[in-house]
């Protein structure tokens, strides 16, 4: 079982560089360094990329539980928070570039797209269900809202829902790859009601 | 089980100094990537056709041809929607080159004196090729100059002396799932099939394309024939077609049995009619600067002063 010290030392720095890959695969590729190319519609990269990073560590923070609960260690909590965090940062370049990049922040575009398409308005609700949970995540606001940050924090089970159907209702045709995601949170909610109903009562 | 804090805060949780500030350099780096942004100019516009692609000598030039700059022999071939070939739109650059377009033929059929199957020869035989710079809007908000090779569609169907009762001409691709790896799926319902109304097949802007920047047409354009039908969303220009067929009826359209409520028969570039998902108002030109804004769709795509007249009448908004 690694120490906290390890985890500190070694299993953070290792997760944290790991998750800035995609971001800098991005930077590099939009500044046009390191052999990157973002291909012929570097918006639509961009914003595919981001979008799914966002998920995939929306997923990797909601396997942390089920994670300690099957290893009985407590050491995939600690990278609870980090993953989380790289979600919304992924969340806010994919929102970030719709609204700088695709859209040339014309308000005439993107007002009827957050109020006439239905699966703009679901991300933007998955983001704004996001932004307290991104901003709450310091010790200091988790002191301070006590069992409320614990109620406050579950809203990423049905926000990660809301993305996975953000997703699934933008496929033009083969829905594939947004069922795989939906399946692993199927399971991962399956999971956590499954242990649920078994202690009731118990603290997750 | 081990013992909590009653704030619910395990000591171990409270995150190291090093960490706290490294998640600043996190949020920073969001910023960061609109900073680059900025500094990417537009994608190099000269480009070096491999040679590999047989040129086509002799094009003559056309007047219907568009004054705006044509994208990049790059942007044509390693972009575009080929679902024989993948989902990706950059799957049929990847998966294409084991397609086979030679030999080839075309099956004509339906309502005409003249019937049959014909090789690829004899259907490009009697026509002088033109190059024709056309906009190309596809249904996802992406668009495209691009020089097609060609001759006009009419000029072809005329050789089959269509019958009075020939009110629509179909189309159709070819099916090859072994050497078009997208057709073992069942993601559309292949062969991929078309259609246009006599009137508009006989338009002159309907062209039959066998090439692309003066040579012939790569693999993941459709090759060897393909249709290009200017003012149409992208997906009513069908690729690499072994069957044209002159119908009485208005012929069944894969994406209009696909998702009839999203994509119609008629399929005109209309900024005024929405995409049930998403605005076609405006459309991201490929190619242009990185911080360009999207720029407004064209009624018809531009081409309204030609196509307009064929649609009298019609309600746009119900037959889209």
């Amino acid at each position: 079982m690694p120490s906290l010290r390890q985890v500190r030392l070694i299993g953070k720095p290792v997760v944290f560089t790991a998750s800035l890959l995609p971001l800098a695969w991005l930077v590099a590729g939009a500044a046009g360094v390191g052999g990157v190319d973002l291909g012929v519609n570097p918006v639509e990269t961009i914003q595919d990329t981001a979008g799914i990073w966002a998920l995939r560590f929306l997923l990797l923070t909601l396997s942390m539980t089920p994670l300690r609960h099957a290893t009985g260690q407590a050491w995939p909590l600690q990278f609870r928070r980090m993953l989380g965090l790289f979600a919304f940062t992924y969340a806010a370049v994919h929102f970030a570039n719709y609204l700088a990049l695709d859209r040339a922040f014309d308000f005439m575009e993107i007002i009827p797209d957050l109020t006439k398409r239905p699966f703009i308005m679901v991300g933007a609700a998955a983001l704004l269900m996001l932004l307290p949970l991104a901003i709450t995540s310091t010790a200091g606001w988790r002191r301070r809202l006590g069992p409320r940050w614990i109620a406050l924090h579950r809203l990423v089970y049905p926000l990660t829902i809301l993305v996975c159907w953000h997703f699934w209702w933008q496929v033009k045709k083969d829905v594939t790859e947004p069922l795989v995601y939906s399946l692993i949170l199927a399971s991962l909610l399956g999971l956590r009601m499954w242990r649920s109903r078994r202690k009731t009562g118990m603290l997750t | 089980m081990r013992q909590r804090h009653p704030d619910g805060i395990t000591p171990s949780e409270i995150t190291p100094e090093a960490v706290f500030h490294a998640r600043r350099d996190v949020l920073r780096a969001a910023g960061f990537v609109g900073a680059a942004a900025l500094l990417a100019s537009a994608r190099a516009g000269a480009e070096d056709i491999p040679t590999r692609y047989r040129r086509l000598p002799g094009l003559k030039k056309s007047p219907y041809s568009v004054k705006e700059t044509p994208n990049s022999f790059e942007d044509i071939t390693s972009y575009n929607n080929f679902y024989e070939f993948g989902l990706d739109k950059t799957d049929p650059a990847e998966n294409a080159g084991r397609f086979r377009p030679k030999p080839w033929s075309v099956s004509i059929e339906g309502e005409a004196e003249v019937t049959g199957r014909f090789t690829l020869e004899d259907i490009l035989k009697p026509h002088p090729l033109e190059e024709r710079i056309y906009r190309f809007r596809c249904v996802e908000a992406w668009s495209m100059v691009i020089p097609w090779v060609g001759f006009p569609l009419g000029d072809l169907l005329k050789r089959f002396k269509p019958t009075s009762k020939a009110k629509y001409v179909a189309f159709e691709t070819i099916v090859r799932p072994e050497e078009m790896p997208g057709q073992k799926g069942r993601t559309l319902d292949w062969p991929y099939i078309e259609g246009l109304t006599l009137a508009e097949a006989m338009n002159p802007l309907s062209l039959m394309v066998v090439g692309v920047y003066g040579v012939e047409l790569p693999n993941q354009n459709g090759a060897p024939l393909r249709l290009i039908v200017p003012w149409k969303y992208g997906f009513k220009s069908i690729k690499s077609i072994v069957r044209i067929r002159f119908t009485d009826k208005q012929p069944r359209t894969t994406w209009s049995e696909a998702a009839p409520d999203e994509y119609g028969f008629y399929a005109n570039v209309n900024p005024e009619v929405d995409h049930p998902r998403w605005s076609q108002a405006t459309e991201r030109r490929i190619g242009s600067a990185f911080l360009a804004p999207k720029q407004r769709t064209l009624p018809f795509n531009g081409y309204g002063a030609q196509v307009a007249a064929l649609y009298k009448g019609l309600d746009l908004t119900r037959n889209y």
